[in-house]
This record gives structure tokens, sequence and C-alpha cells, in this order.
């Protein structure tokens, strides 16, 4: 029976195998990697020098034969000395700042209640963690729907401990209560994400540190705080960072339970951004707006990576 | 704090880094919080400037 290889390299027409076969093996390499950077180039890093470009002109994407100005650092000025964007900054600071906290507690509090050995362990993981699988689309439709005034779950419940009448108000209106319903919603979604995290800190954790601590009588509160929480902590760091760019670029979830709303409620950065861009087209402006979201984000991204090596390095 | 200083002269990584870091740090808090707008206004530039110094620094020797 014939050789597959050697009908193969027969049918390699000559030139091309005396090609291939004159060249070295860096540049074979080079050859497979060239697609890969042509395509990072392509999709990332030409249209990031180009929203540079345009972030110092008033381009707008829905006049394109309009002349293009170049305005200098004017988009940049007007955007960071705008009392909106930074009431919008605060709108993110504020559901950066509950989403982490109840986080971490909750996330914390899970992965210790988990790390114990109890029968269903693996079932009570596996359901814990079953809202971080799901899409941001149908978490923030099915919340829609928990949050219904008339037929939703959550002021029903409300209703039932406290007497206030279910359709008297309403979680994603006016209220003040926009704000925290997008808070329980995230939190309900990525507390198994840092659970996970601190669950694999947990475990790292070696048994015969906790011994020596019991030799040496120290009490199970001085243990937590003595070894549990510092072995912990670069984990948990990890996950905050995580979590903290994540949240910071929020917009499908949001868009789908308040729309920004009511008002400028919950209208976060990234929402506002997208307005900017898409539905007043001041491109130019929108994309000052984006360089520093993504200056932001690349900072965070940073620090991100150094606690990621940090970990590794354990 | 000798030491941090001695490395930060030698162009050594980790207090260059930690420079950064906290350059970066302070630039997001500046962009975030509610107190004042001229803090806005120069957030930016603090985190700009953190970013780029975090990436420089990168390269120094440990």
């Amino acid at each position: 029976m014939p050789n597959p290889l050697d009908a193969a390299a027969r049918a390699t027409p000559p030139t091309v195998a005396r090609r291939i076969r004159g060249l070295s093996d860096r540049a074979i390499a080079w050859l497979f990697v060239a697609p890969t950077i042509f395509l990072l180039l392509a999709i990332n890093i030409f249209p990031l020098i180009w929203t540079v470009r345009l972030s110092f002109t008033n381009y707008r994407a829905n006049r394109p034969n309009e002349e293009v100005e170049w305005v200098g650092l004017r988009n940049y000025i007007r955007i960071l000395t705008d009392d909106g964007i930074w009431a919008n900054m605060q709108t993110t600071a504020h559901f950066l700042f509950w989403t982490l906290v109840l986080q971490v507690i909750l996330g914390f509090a899970l992965a210790w209640l988990i790390n114990r050995k109890f029968k269903g362990n693996d079932l009570l993981t596996t359901l814990i963690v079953l809202p971080m699988m799901l899409s941001p689309a149908v978490v923030g439709n099915f919340w829609t729907f928990l949050y219904q005034p008339q037929i939703g779950l959550v002021n029903y419940t409300v209703e039932l401990l406290t007497g206030t009448p279910a359709n008297s108000f309403s979680m994603l209106g006016p209220g003040g209560y926009a704000p925290w319903s997008i808070i329980i919603v995230d939190t309900w979604m990525w507390t198994p994400f840092v659970m996970l995290i601190c669950l694999a800190g947990l475990r790292s954790i070696p048994d015969y540190i906790y011994e020596a601590a019991e030799v040496d009588r120290a009490s199970k509160w001085r243990q937590f705080w003595t070894i549990t929480v510092p072995m912990v902590l670069p984990f948990l760091m990890l996950a905050v960072l995580f979590r903290g760019i994540e949240n910071f670029k929020m917009f499908d979830m949001v868009v789908l339970l308040t729309g920004g709303g009511p008002g400028n409620e919950t209208l976060l950065a990234s929402i506002d951004l997208k307005r900017e861009a898409f539905e007043k087209w001041r491109t130019g402006y929108s994309s000052a707006y984006a360089i520093i979201l993504f200056v932001t984000v690349f900072g965070l991204a940073s620090i991100y990576v150094k606690a990621l090596n940090k970990v590794k390095e354990r | 704090m000798t030491d941090f200083l001695r490395n930060l002269i030698r162009l050594r990584r980790g207090p260059w880094e930690m420079v950064a870091t906290i350059l970066i740090a302070l630039g997001v808090v500046m962009l975030m919080q509610p107190f004042a707008l001229a803090l806005f206004t120069w957030s930016f530039l603090v985190t700009l400037v953190g970013t780029v110094m975090f990436i420089i620094v990168s390269h120094f020797p440990e």
C-alpha cells in the first residue's frame, strides 16, 4: 500500500516544494503567525488608531460629505469639564462600588461555606454558579419581569413582607430604586464568579498551616484573620479588578433593564457613550469619550495583569 | 523606604511599577469622585501618565 505522505509529496508542485524547503524554521513560524497578526492589526489596532485620530476632529458619521475640521484637544476639554458626564461617572462609580462590595462579601461568604465538606456540596455549587452562565440579555429580560410592579415577584414579596402595596412602587421606575435594582441584578449574576475565585484561593491554603496554628492554640478567629484572609487576598484582589473592569464597561444588562433611566439615574458612562456616538452622531466627540474610557480600562487592566502575575508566583 | 528610593533611582521595575499603579488608581478615583470638578478634569491626564509609565517601566530590570 503506498504511503500517503509520499503521495502528498509527489502531488506537491516542485516549485512550491522547493520554495518551502528553502525557508528557515523562523520564516515558517512567521508564515503561520502572520494571518493572526494581520487580523489583530486590522480589527483591533487600526480602529484604535483611527479612533484616536477622530477624537481630534469634529467628524460626524451621519454627515460623511461634510468637511472634517481638526479641533485639537477641544473634544477632550469639553468632556472633562462637562457636569453631565461627571454625573454619569459618579453613577458608574456608585454602580461599581456597591456591586464590588456586595459581590466580594457574598462571594467570599459562599466560598467559605462551599469549602466545607457536606452532603450535596457539588449540587449546591452547580446551582450557585448557574446565573453566571446565563446571557446578560436573558438576565436583563427576566429581571424586567421580576421587577414588574403589577405581576413581578419582587414587588409581591415586598408586599408580603412589609405590607406595602405591590403596585405602589416601581423598582425600575422613578423613586430612586433603579440604581439599586441594577446593582441587585449584577450582584445576583456575578457573585458566583467571585465565589469561584475565592474558592480557588481557599483551596490553595495548605492544611499544615492551620494544623500549626492549632498547635500554637490560635483561635478560629485569629486563624481567619492571620491565615485565611492574607492567603486569599491576592485572589480576592484579582476578582475585584476583573469585576471592576467588567462593570466599568457594563452596557447590555443595564440597557435592557432601565435603558439608562428613569431620567439619567442609571445612565452609565458606556450607555452615554453609545448615545453620543449612535443617537446624536457626534463621532469625533464620542471618540474622545471612548479614548478616555479606554485609557482608564487599560490602566486598570495593567494593574490586573500585575496582580495576576503575583498570584501565579505563589 | 530607603530601599524603595534607592531602587527608584537605580531604575528598578518594582518601585516604578508601584508609582505607576498609584497614579492609575489615583486617576480612576479622580475620575469618579463626587467632590470637585477640577479633579475630574485632571483625572484623564493622571491616568494616562500612569498607564504610559506602567508600559515603559514594565521593561525595566527587576
